[in-house]
């Protein structure tokens, strides 16, 4: 169809045939394209160039194509041409559907900000290919959106009512039988204060108390997978990559059970191991342990991948990074560490609180974190490169226990009662004005998860454990094919080999999940150095000026020193005034932005 | 009498007698050689340090003194006063003497003769300058002064005081402004401060002077009686000293001194009724300090300034208010002085303060805060017993302030130093070779790029490459490519399944040629390759026929 000439030239089938004979290269596919390229309605005249550019390799030919190209500009969606239909009636929205910018904009990930180098010619088309493929795929992203259908949850009270004050009764009774039947206590008074995890699609949920007693269950339909008493204190426990693996820190070793609650594996090389923390793209479990080691195990292999020393002492405070599989810790002199396995050292230290830090959590898009520490501050920072701290709020008994949730309200567990703060939108941080949610328990406060995919944080206190109602907390669509809630066996098992596949290897934890998109420049230019060293003069070098001959007398030796020197000239020209630009723009920075200077400063020192 | 005490000896006695004697005199001479040794070396660096140790000394023997004998202490007290006196009586250190005179000429075009003289100033300003307030003893010679010393009366000191601190109107700015600051923090407004100075005129500032005054009074006064009860019957004497050199001595000891005492202050805050006395000594303390003391003297006092504050955040914890008072404090002093670098690394200091110390507003949860104390009384107890613990002793603060220096130190890149001891120099074991023939060896190391937590007082980042990391990166861009940020822009966007929609995906990752099943794919021929010059295809546009057209355009586009 891109090889059409001219809008409406029907080239007959016969006339292809004997072309294909005589001398044309054909390619053996081409027949019936061309046939049915002819066969197809007329496109709108284009440039023939252009249109090579774009598409160096044959290009796909059919309505499919055509369709996107409309669609690829979603400003100009008034389709020109109301197409006719048979019955002769007009299509009243003709085209595709409008895309909103915003929504396109979400999706688009190729960072314009960065100024390139002028690119050549050849270059600039493959840039240009780029663009339009993430546009593309951009639009067509946004234009799935349709197919997320649910909506969050919210809670409004009326007007002046806090809704702080709306108790759980109140939110079951409202809600229908369905989301009631989520709030739900569980009266386990005997085996101590519990920890608690929710498996990653949110169906399954495990609790371990620290009197040993470890039970699993699907929490929805209330049906008990195992329910054992490992006759030892457990300090956390944490589902592995499925709800079939349970690994639970005892108070020796770690160890791993299934769902049936038989013990599967004993990993001794991880011991008095305080908190878990399962990584489910690298199938890594993490451990922090009394003796100050991060432990990353590969549960996929079963072989520890790093054992970093913190050099901080008990190490009692962790939570994981969802958006870079980073590693927070907590220490008792009041830094955070962030770790990755691939380094000996964190990544980043950063200094939260002047006591101990008591608790960490990170939020899923990895923007924010919130910190508690025993200075009874709740801290909220941002991780985009800065590390500040962007709200901070002094709680009368400084929460033990943070949880963020998949749409980033925050929960906090002080002493015996549970605060939920939300801020405005998804990726914005948590408001500690006024919290959303408050609620008692009936004991102290000793693990806290929001469930993924329901509007449900779990709490697991002295006395049990408690489902609360929380609007809005949980993320309403879910992807079926990644985590999903009402898969079947088989759907898991599929589901398991399929992530197995696409395990991430643990050495490409850092700070910035996209850093595998760049290219390593130092050792490019290390590369490029080498070479430079091995020919003897560097390839990539600008060869100097060399003026072009002339005729007619033009090109005398005179007139080529003229025209070196103009180049020359030209160059050093740009060569300063870049630097004068430079120079300004620092003076610019430089410049304080503050009050007048008064005459009167001279005397100051 | 030598000889007649040799004919009263034995031989033997005499010959003791007269090797002591010559071992005597070796010695002397030894010990003169080396004083004049001393004397002629023309080191400034070495006279410097000198100087300092000496001061140091004295100043440890004044301390030492001051505990075992505080009668002797007050003599010494005496005695600097006396220097003070003398001083002010001489003409010393002032402009009038040749030197300084050629030296004023200088001034206007040599920076260093300019130097030379402010110091001298600076110099003169010491020496006349009262040791002041405080000190137990210097109250009770106060106390005395009046009778005993009618030469100097009070209100020369007072004038004194006046003339040498800071421009109280300059002062003013910033100090009292931070107090009002304190007091009324709310009526405060950011945008107005300017316009509020120059309409509240000289009679607020008047009175404002007037209660500072009248605060100081009170103190002494309550320290006269305290000293009073200490030292009852002291017997005082005095003694001149007219020795140059002790007198320098002197000098240094009456800066350090009053350092030590304000010091002192500091740490016995408790006595003084209230911590914002304390406040006031130290400001005015900076006062005291001579104006036109040149830069590194500022810089050290600076330093100590800050771990003055950094002493301070110790008692914080038990102390809030005096904690927020000190902090500002810091801030006042870091405006008064600094030249602006040394400010903006202060700045970065209170910054890191503020961080943590700032104050956050408390929640108000309806329910939480009073039950939540009935039920765990106890509870909480506990938990400030667990806060107090982690609180003793160890500040956060200077801690990770130090690992972050640490951390930047490691990171630099070091020089190298290529230095061969021995060459044209003696060597051997313990012998350096000297930093003036070691410079043209050594080879500074290129400054690294910026670290990123360079203005991030509370992060340390690690700047360590991850191999691991790297290892998974690509480490060549391809042909058309000229820069490896034009070829990331390519591949920034994913093509894989999870990220995009399915059709998006097949559409990405489409083949580029595409094998229909039962077609025989021949290889070609010479007649295809013939087609493929321009010379053909220019036969086959004389047919003029549009599919031909469409055939030549097609070839000459792949």
């Amino acid at each position: 169809m891109e090889t059409v000439p001219e809008p409406g030239s029907n080239v007959p089938p016969k006339k292809d045939r004997l072309q294909t004979k005589k001398k044309k290269p054909r390619r053996y596919w081409e027949q019936e394209t061309t046939g049915t390229a002819a066969g197809a309605s007329p496109g709108p005249p284009r440039k023939r160039k252009r249109n090579r550019e774009l598409r160096p390799q044959k290009p796909k030919k059919n309505d499919t194509s055509k369709k996107f190209r409309i669609s690829k500009k979603p400003r100009e969606l008034k389709s020109p041409r109301p197409q006719r239909s048979l019955s002769g009636a007009q299509d009243p929205f003709a085209g595709p559907a409008p895309v909103s910018v915003e929504v396109v904009q979400k999706y688009c990930r190729i960072d314009k900000s960065k100024e390139l180098p002028h690119p050549k010619t050849k270059t600039r088309s493959r840039l240009v290919v780029a663009e339009a493929q993430e546009e593309e795929t951009s639009v067509r992203a946004a234009r799935s959106e349709l197919l997320l259908t649910e909506e969050p949850g919210f809670l409004e009270g009326e007007d002046g009512e806090d809704t702080a004050k709306i108790r759980q009764a109140d939110i079951v009774e409202a809600v229908d039988i369905a989301s009631a039947a989520k709030h739900f206590d569980l009266n386990l008074r005997q085996f101590g204060p519990y920890r608690l995890n929710y498996s990653r699609t949110g169906r399954h949920l495990a609790f371990g108390g620290r009197r040993g007693h470890v039970a699993a269950l699907d929490w929805v339909t209330k049906k008990l997978m195992c329910e054992i008493n490992v006759m030892e204190a457990v300090r956390d426990i944490r589902f592995l990559h499925s709800e079939a693996l349970l690994a639970v820190a005892q108070n020796r070793w770690l160890h791993i059970y299934d769902n049936q609650g038989i013990e599967l594996h004993c990993v001794r090389r991880c011991d008095r191991v305080t908190r878990l923390e399962f990584l489910p793209f690298h199938f890594l479990l993490a451990t922090a342990s009394e003796t100050g080691f991060l432990t990353y195990l590969d549960v996929s292999v079963g072989k520890i991948v790093a054992a970093l020393n913190a050099r901080a002492g008990r190490l009692s405070v962790m939570t994981q990074n969802p958006y870079n599989a980073v590693i927070h810790l907590g220490h008792s002199n009041g830094t955070v560490s962030l770790w990755s396995p691939a380094m000996k050292e964190p990544l980043v230290k950063i200094l939260c609180h002047r006591g101990g830090v008591r608790a960490v959590a990170v939020d899923s898009t990895g923007m924010h974190m919130a910190t508690s520490g025993l200075d009874h501050q709740l801290k909220v920072f941002d991780l985009r490169g800065t590390f500040q701290p962007l709200s901070a709020r002094t709680l009368p008994q400084g929460a033990g226990h943070l949880a963020f949730s998949q749409r980033g309200l925050l929960a906090a567990g002080m002493g015996d009662v549970v605060n939920i703060w939300a801020g405005q939108g998804k990726a914005s941080p948590p408001s500690l004005e006024q919290p959303y949610l408050t609620h008692r328990l009936s004991g102290h406060v000793h693990g806290l998860q929001f469930c993924p995919y329901e509007d449900v944080l779990g709490v697991g206190h002295s006395g049990g454990i408690t489902s609360m109602l929380v609007p809005g907390a949980a993320e309403p669509n879910f992807d079926g094919l990644e985590s999903n809630p009402y898969r079947s066996r088989k759907q898991r098992q599929e589901w398991e080999v399929k992530a197995l596949l696409e395990k991430v290897p643990a050495e490409l934890i850092c700070l910035d999940p996209r850093a595998l998109a760049e290219v390593d420049v130092i050792s490019l230019e290390q590369a490029k150095k080498e070479r430079a060293e091995r020919l003897g003069y560097d390839p990539d070098a600008r060869a100097p000026f060399q003026p072009k001959p002339k005729q007619k007398g033009r090109s005398s030796t005179a007139s080529l020193v003229k025209r070196k020197r103009k180049v020359m000239d030209q160059e050093h020209r740009d060569k300063i005034r870049q630097s004068l630009e430079q120079q300004l723009q620092k003076q610019e920075k430089a410049k304080p932005t503050g009050a007048r200077p008064s005459a009167l400063d001279r005397f100051v020192r | 009498m030598e000889k007649a005490s040799l004919k009263a000896m034995s031989l033997e006695e005499v010959k003791m007698r007269r090797a002591e004697l010559q071992r005597a005199r070796a010695l002397q001479s030894y010990y003169e050689a080396r004083a004049q040794r001393k004397k002629r070396i023309k080191s400034k660096k070495y006279h410097r340090i000198l100087k300092k140790g000496k001061a140091k000394q004295a100043l440890k023997d004044f301390e030492k003194l001051q505990k075992v004998n505080p009668g002797a202490a007050l003599e010494e007290l005496e005695k600097l006063d006396k220097a003070r006196m003398m001083e002010r009586m001489s003409l010393k250190h002032q402009n009038s003497g040749k030197w300084a005179k050629s030296k004023a000429i200088m001034a206007k075009y040599d920076l260093e003769a300019h130097q030379a003289i402010q110091e001298q100033l600076a110099r003169n300003k010491e020496l006349t300058h009262k040791v002041q307030a405080a000190s137990e003893s210097e109250e009770e010679e106060e106390g005395q002064e009046e009778e005993s010393e009618p030469l100097v009366p009070d209100m020369v000191n007072g004038v004194q005081i006046k003339a040498n601190g800071l421009n109280p109107w300059m002062f003013r700015n910033h100090f009292i402004d931070a107090e009002e600051a304190e007091v009324q923090k709310d009526l405060e407004d950011p945008a107005e401060p300017e316009a509020q100075e120059t309409s509240e005129s000289e009679e607020e500032r008047a009175v404002v002077e007037e209660e500072t005054l009248l605060k100081e009074f009170e103190e002494r006064r309550s320290l006269r009686q305290k000293s009073e009860l200490n030292h009852m019957a002291e017997p005082v004497h005095r003694r001149v000293t007219k020795d140059p050199s002790s007198q320098e001595v002197l000098s240094e000891l009456r800066v350090l001194s009053q350092k030590l005492i304000t010091e002192n202050h500091q740490s016995g805050k408790q006595e003084l009724s209230s911590a914002r006395t304390a406040q006031r000594e130290e400001t005015a303390r900076e006062e005291e300090e001579p104006m036109l003391l040149q830069r590194p003297k500022r810089a050290r006092t600076l330093d100590e300034l800050e771990e003055l504050g950094r002493e301070g955040c110790v008692e914080n914890k038990e102390l809030p208010r005096t904690a927020v008072e000190g902090l500002q404090l810091e801030k006042n002093l870091s405006n008064l002085i600094g030249a602006p670098k040394e400010k903006k690394r202060k700045e970065q200091m209170i910054d890191l303060q503020n961080l943590l110390t700032t104050k956050s507003p408390s929640v108000k949860s309806l329910v939480v805060p009073m039950t939540v104390q009935e039920l765990e009384d106890e509870e909480e107890r506990d938990q400030r017993q667990i806060i107090k613990e982690a609180f003793a002793g160890d500040d956060v603060i200077r801690d990770f302030l130090k690992e972050k220096r640490e951390a930047v130190e490691a990171s630099k890149p070091k020089d190298l130093d290529l230095t061969l001891p021995g060459w044209s120099e003696w060597g051997g074991m313990g012998v350096k070779p000297s930093a003036k023939k070691r410079r043209p060896f050594l080879i500074k190391a290129p400054e690294g790029p910026l670290r990123k937590d360079k203005n991030l007082p509370n992060v340390i980042i690690n700047e360590k490459r991850n191999s691991h990391a790297a290892a998974h990166q690509g480490q060549v861009f391809p042909h058309p490519f000229t820069h490896h940020q034009q070829f990331e822009r390519t591949i920034q966007t994913p093509i894989g399944s999870t990220w995009n929609t399915q059709r998006a995906f097949q559409k990405l990752t489409m083949l580029k040629v595409v094998t229909n099943p039962g077609h025989i794919i021949k290889p070609i021929n010479a007649e295809d390759v013939g087609c493929w010059s321009s010379s053909g295809s220019d036969l086959c546009r004389t047919e003029e026929s549009k599919t031909t057209l469409y055939t030549s355009q097609k070839t000459s586009g792949e």
